[in-house]
């Protein structure tokens, strides 16, 4: 662990260089432990793919008392068993996105293996940000993974499931993005006025599973328009 | 009581001190891009320090008042008239019902803060009224004050507000000096390239918005392209592949993946979002301790200082 300087009132923590399972868990150990104090000595935390932002008002208290709870949280006789129990969200896709096919062509698989890909994993959130409610998810199976697109689109649709290297994310709102679609979710990501908010957060565990489109429809789901959907005659043909 | 909003201007938007404690949510905190001409507003109307005003960018609002209400002018400098008639910035003004305010075009900075005895009323979204467009969270549905609006104002009587001047008014230059704590990824910039970036002078650029300001000058040279997507906080200098440094201000992404040299002092952040494009930056690296130092300084003279009483 290495914790900088960031900025007058925060400081950043490293868990490790790269993203690994006790980088993660260590990372969710530490949020779970100063989440109490935020409001008052701590304004804020982002736990991120290896750190956490701690933010401080630097009129309550100061870096070397911050930095102390910090390296006290972290120690391992604080670890609770209930702090290791993460949860494990389930989440519909419908998956008929417009680069699925991109995507199977790619790994030479057939749209059904590229879902039964994306279905398999356990994924980690392993960070909220980019726009509320947009938690990045990891990683996807190796095979599966897509560069993003060289032009970005001006319009995602909101609820699009989508692939980057080997991230994927639902998109909790329509907005721009360079994301490779291959499906949709009926979910809603971000709720202003939902409690909760948001179905997931840092350090859950999420799982997708495929549905139809009548069920897509039933749970709620908005069919985006035809140019985000899969051409059907291209995926009978493969 | 309420305030009708004859013409909105170029960008008025709802804010309070900030949304804090939201990152998790990957929300931003937004809140009074100079803060010190915020606390001054609410200050002069005896606000709670937190109450939301109106943020002016730029200028060119018309409001009319429904009631009686005692109102402030503070931030950039500019031309106000209540009625047609002239009248001070960074003092309490009376605005008696059927009044129209006018405020010009900021002349020196670009925001300007105008507060209301009382506040205005507006239901908080995360804990905070503050407008951040990109999100369409706060505000009045999460978007800026358009024509016609009416805003509710907290119910206050004219009679019980202490009308006051600010005697030592700020001011806004053109050139200004950014007090930076180095930190993040400070040792991937060589000692070569952090003398070069202290010691010139950059340029505001037409990219200058609430969410951050880019500037122009000699690019920086960073020895890592990229990094694993981190928190950024208020000020931090995040240097792209272009070597032209942003600052990162209330409107921020939360995450984001560019080195970063430090953090700008929020008390300079204040003077830096009063530029606009054109503007001129210099930096000066002080310790964190300095840093609280000052926070705590700039706090003490705030309490502290002296106003005038004025008649209404």
């Amino acid at each position: 662990m290495r914790i900088h300087v960031a900025g007058e009132n925060a400081l950043i923590v490293y868990m490790g260089d790269a993203v690994s399972e006790t980088v993660t868990a260590s990372i969710h150990h530490l949020c779970t432990q100063l989440k109490p104090y935020i409001g008052n000595e701590l304004i804020d935390l982002v736990p991120s793919y290896a750190s956490v932002l701690v933010v401080f008002d630097p009129l309550k208290t100061d870096h070397l008392q911050v930095r102390s709870w910090i390296r006290f949280a972290s120690e391992p006789h604080f670890h609770s068993a209930e702090s290791d129990q993460r949860r494990i969200v389930r989440l519909p896709v419908y998956y008929a996105g417009v680069d699925l096919k991109v995507i199977a062509d790619r790994a030479d698989l057939s749209p059904d293996a590229v879902i039964e890909k994306h279905t398999k994993q356990h994924y980690q959130v392993y960070a909220i940000g980019f726009a509320p409610g947009f938690a990045y998810l990891g990683e996807v199976d190796e095979s599966i993974a897509a560069p993003r697109l060289s032009t970005p689109r001006k319009q995602v649709p909101k609820g699009a499931v989508a692939i980057a290297d080997r991230q994927t994310a639902v998109y909790p709102n329509e907005s721009p993005g360079g994301w490779n679609i291959i499906g949709f979710c009926p979910v809603p990501m971000f709720d202003a006025h939902a409690h909760p908010t948001m179905p997931v957060t840092s350090g859950d565990h999420i799982e997708f599973y495929a549905i139809d489109k009548e069920t897509f429809i039933s749970m709620g789901g908005e069919l985006p328009k035809a140019e985000f959907l899969l051409n059907q005659t291209a995926e009978t043909a493969s | 009581m309420s305030l009708h909003i004859v013409n909105p201007g170029i960008l008025s938007l709802l804010q309070d001190a900030g949304r804090f404690g939201q990152h998790g949510l990957g929300l931003t905190t937004g809140g009074p891009m100079d803060p010190l001409a915020f606390k001054w507003a609410n200050r002069l109307v005896q606000n709670p320090s937190n109450s939301t005003v109106i943020e002016v960018t730029v200028g060119g609002v018309k409001a009319q008042a429904k009631r009686d209400l005692a109102v402030a002018v503070t931030g950039a400098k500019t031309k106000v008239t209540i009625n047609g008639i002239e009248k001070n910035q960074w003092q309490t003004l009376l605005l008696k019902q059927g009044e129209t305010i006018e405020l010009g075009y900021a002349t020196e900075g670009c925001r300007i803060y105008l507060a209301v005895a009382g506040g205005f009323d507006i239901e908080e979204q995360f804990c905070s009224t503050s407008t951040v467009l990109r999100e369409g969270i706060g505000g009045v549905d999460g978007k800026g004050l358009t024509a016609n609006e009416v805003l509710p104002v907290g119910e206050r009587d004219v009679s019980e507000v202490d009308f006051q001047r600010v005697v030592d008014v700020p001011e806004y230059e053109s050139i200004v000096t950014l007090r930076v704590i180095p930190g993040y990824q400070e040792h991937a910039f060589s000692r070569h390239q952090q003398r070069m970036f202290f010691y010139h002078e950059y340029e505001v650029s037409d990219l200058a918005d609430r969410m951050g300001y880019r500037l122009k000058g000699p690019a920086v040279e960073c020895e890592l392209n990229g990094i694993l997507s981190e928190g950024i906080c208020l000020g931090a200098i995040q240097v792209p592949a272009d070597g032209q440094p942003i600052i990162l201000m209330n409107d921020r992404q939360t995450i984001g993946g560019y080195p970063k040299l430090g953090s700008v002092l929020s008390l300079d952040l204040a003077k830096l979002a009063q530029l606009t494009s054109g503007g001129r930056v210099r930096f000066e690296p002080i310790t964190i301790d300095h840093a609280h130092n000052l926070l705590h300084l700039a706090q003490h003279k705030f309490e502290h200082s002296v106003t005038e009483s004025v008649n209404p």
